[in-house]
């Protein structure tokens, strides 16, 4: 990579960075290698904080109670930001990861709801990515609410999502109002191309401003610093995009 | 041999057709070894509950016919993608899922465990999957305090989980049947839960596990383990933590065969019929 040139997948974790503020104890979950980059480099930056649990690393991972604690943790309010996508994702944030058709007999199936359907409520700053930015995906309506976006008064929800984060664009979400507004587009996108691509109603300013890219500084970090890193908790992903290689033990079996 | 060591298919002896069976996330100690003797053997009805999602181990069995029920939060490939059979099963109506969440499958063992009827727990109001959880119930908090004191704050709850069987891959034991498993507490809490544990491991260690305090930390008793087998690589291709990683190649090739029906036939005939038991 030339200097000054950056991957998607680096302005999406730079995004994520800015967006997650001042947090003390970021988790991320096993299919969210690009949110690991960012929450790794915070760490980096912020000299061991915040906490980061990595679900799917041996390394990056001190739960030591085994895989409730993380749920536990999250119930008492001690993990600060998480991330979530969908086979599906609303207009109102309501996500998908079961089905599309008919429950019961579904046109496909998606792996299934993981955590959401607890942590959207309890993590106070969710962060939803969905790198596939089409109609198919942001869609006006979910099929099957894995979990909801938002929660009628008397409902306890002291969690739920801050942003969507798409290949296209960043949404701000108001969870008073339980809509979505265009924050930025990403360099090379424009508002006709998310407009035609997006199936749900969002809000707009006027002048919709263009992502940041990443800091050069911030570059360097991620390719020299976290990719190595990424790559016991991610090996298919570092691979292909940064072309780090998994560390090297040997396999099992034949 | 002491009782609780037994060769492996004598020890799945005890996982009769039909049983409930919970089994760890692919990170926790899959007893890979274990479930292709299961599918050799031709092991029907199984009621898998994945504590709490599962990837390779349930997608198999449920491709080979020998599971009709799933209690899941996710069946998945991961990095490799969406599990072939899983997916293929309930598109074609022939796998009944009871979907759940994560922490719904640890609060509900963890019923078990205490040997109390339900848990509560949190999140889930306004999800469908409280909907197709006929068997979950929404109370009103009895304790509602603060904002909630004048009434609502709904709650649910969850029915106690006890499998029949806890089957789990596992670095030692010692001959007394005392299993080392390290941070995986999960593992603790599904053999807490279940009727029978049964474990196998790399290794049998000659000694007591329960004699260091370094050890016993990180041991379920034998109280809690009806039969210990000794596997080599048993978790194969799956990761065995502090052990062994995950075989990439292995699994890229069974999401590119388990994609078909007759590509997961050819996987079978391979790996699972063409391969003895260690």
């Amino acid at each position: 990579m030339t200097a000054g040139a950056f991957r998607d997948e680096e302005l999406l974790a730079s995004v994520i960075l800015r967006r997650l503020g001042d947090v003390r104890h970021v988790a991320v979950g096993a299919a969210s290698p690009i949110p690991a980059i960012a929450a790794l480099l915070a760490r980096h930056l912020g000299g061991g904080r915040p906490f980061v649990s990595l679900l799917s690393s041996e390394r990056h991972n001190f739960f030591t109670d085994g895989g409730r604690e993380l749920f536990d943790c999250g119930g008492q309010g001690r993990i600060d930001a998480f991330f979530l996508s969908g086979g599906q994702i609303d207009g109102e944030a309501n996500i998908n990861l079961v089905a599309i058709g008919d429950y019961a007999k579904p046109k496909v199936r998606f792996p299934g709801s993981f955590g959401s359907a607890y942590l959207y409520y309890v993590v106070p700053r969710v962060i939803l990515f969905r790198l596939e930015h089409s109609r198919r995906t942001l869609v006006p309506r979910v099929d099957f609410i894995s979990a909801p976006g938002t929660s009628p008064p008397g409902v306890y929800r002291p969690g739920g999502p801050i942003a969507l984060i798409t290949n296209r664009c960043v949404f701000a979400f108001d969870r008073r109002r339980a809509r979505f507004s265009l924050e930025s587009l990403h360099p090379g996108h424009g508002l006709e191309e998310v407009l035609d691509n997006t199936g749900f109603d969002f809000d707009r300013p006027e002048m919709v401003p263009t992502t940041p890219a990443p800091a050069p500084e911030h570059l360097v970090l991620m390719r020299e610093i976290v990719a190595p890193l990424l790559a016991e908790a991610y090996p298919q992903f570092a691979a292909s995009v940064f072309g780090a290689g998994a560390p090297a033990t040997p396999i099992a079996g034949e | 041999m002491s009782a609780v060591l037994r060769d492996l298919d004598e020890a799945l002896a005890i996982i009769a057709d039909g049983a409930m069976v919970v089994v760890p996330p692919e990170y926790g100690g899959v007893a890979m070894e274990a479930t292709r003797a299961l599918v050799r053997r031709g092991i029907t009805g199984l009621h898998l509950v994945t504590l709490p999602a599962s990837s390779l181990q349930a997608d198999l069995l449920i491709g080979a016919g020998s599971v009709t029920t799933i209690e899941t939060s996710a069946v998945s490939l991961g990095e490799f993608g969406p599990a072939p059979r899983f997916g293929a099963a309930v598109t074609a109506g022939s796998l009944r899922v009871l979907d759940a969440t994560c922490p719904a499958i640890h609060a509900a063992l963890q019923a078990a465990e205490k040997g109390v009827p339900f848990m509560p727990l949190r999140g889930l109001i306004g999800s469908d999957l409280v909907k197709v959880r006929p068997d979950w119930r929404v109370i009103d908090n009895p304790f509602a305090s603060g904002p909630f004191a004048s009434g609502g704050d709904p709650i649910v709850l969850l029915p106690a989980i006890r499998p029949d069987v806890a089957l789990f891959h596992a670095p030692m034991a010692d001959r007394a049947g005392n299993v080392w498993i390290g941070r995986r507490r999960e593992l603790a809490t599904m053999a807490h839960a279940a009727a029978k544990t049964i474990v196998t491991v790399e290794r049998i260690h000659d000694g007591d596990l329960l004699a260091s305090e370094a050890s016993a930390a990180g041991v379920l008793p034998a109280l809690y383990v009806e039969a210990v087998a000794v596997a080599p690589r048993g978790a194969w291709p799956l990761p065995l933590a502090g052990e062994y990683q995950r075989d990439e190649a292995h699994l890229a090739e069974y999401a590119a065969l388990a994609a078909t029906a007759d590509g997961f036939q050819r996987y079978l005939e391979r790996f699972v019929f063409g391969r003895k038991a260690a």
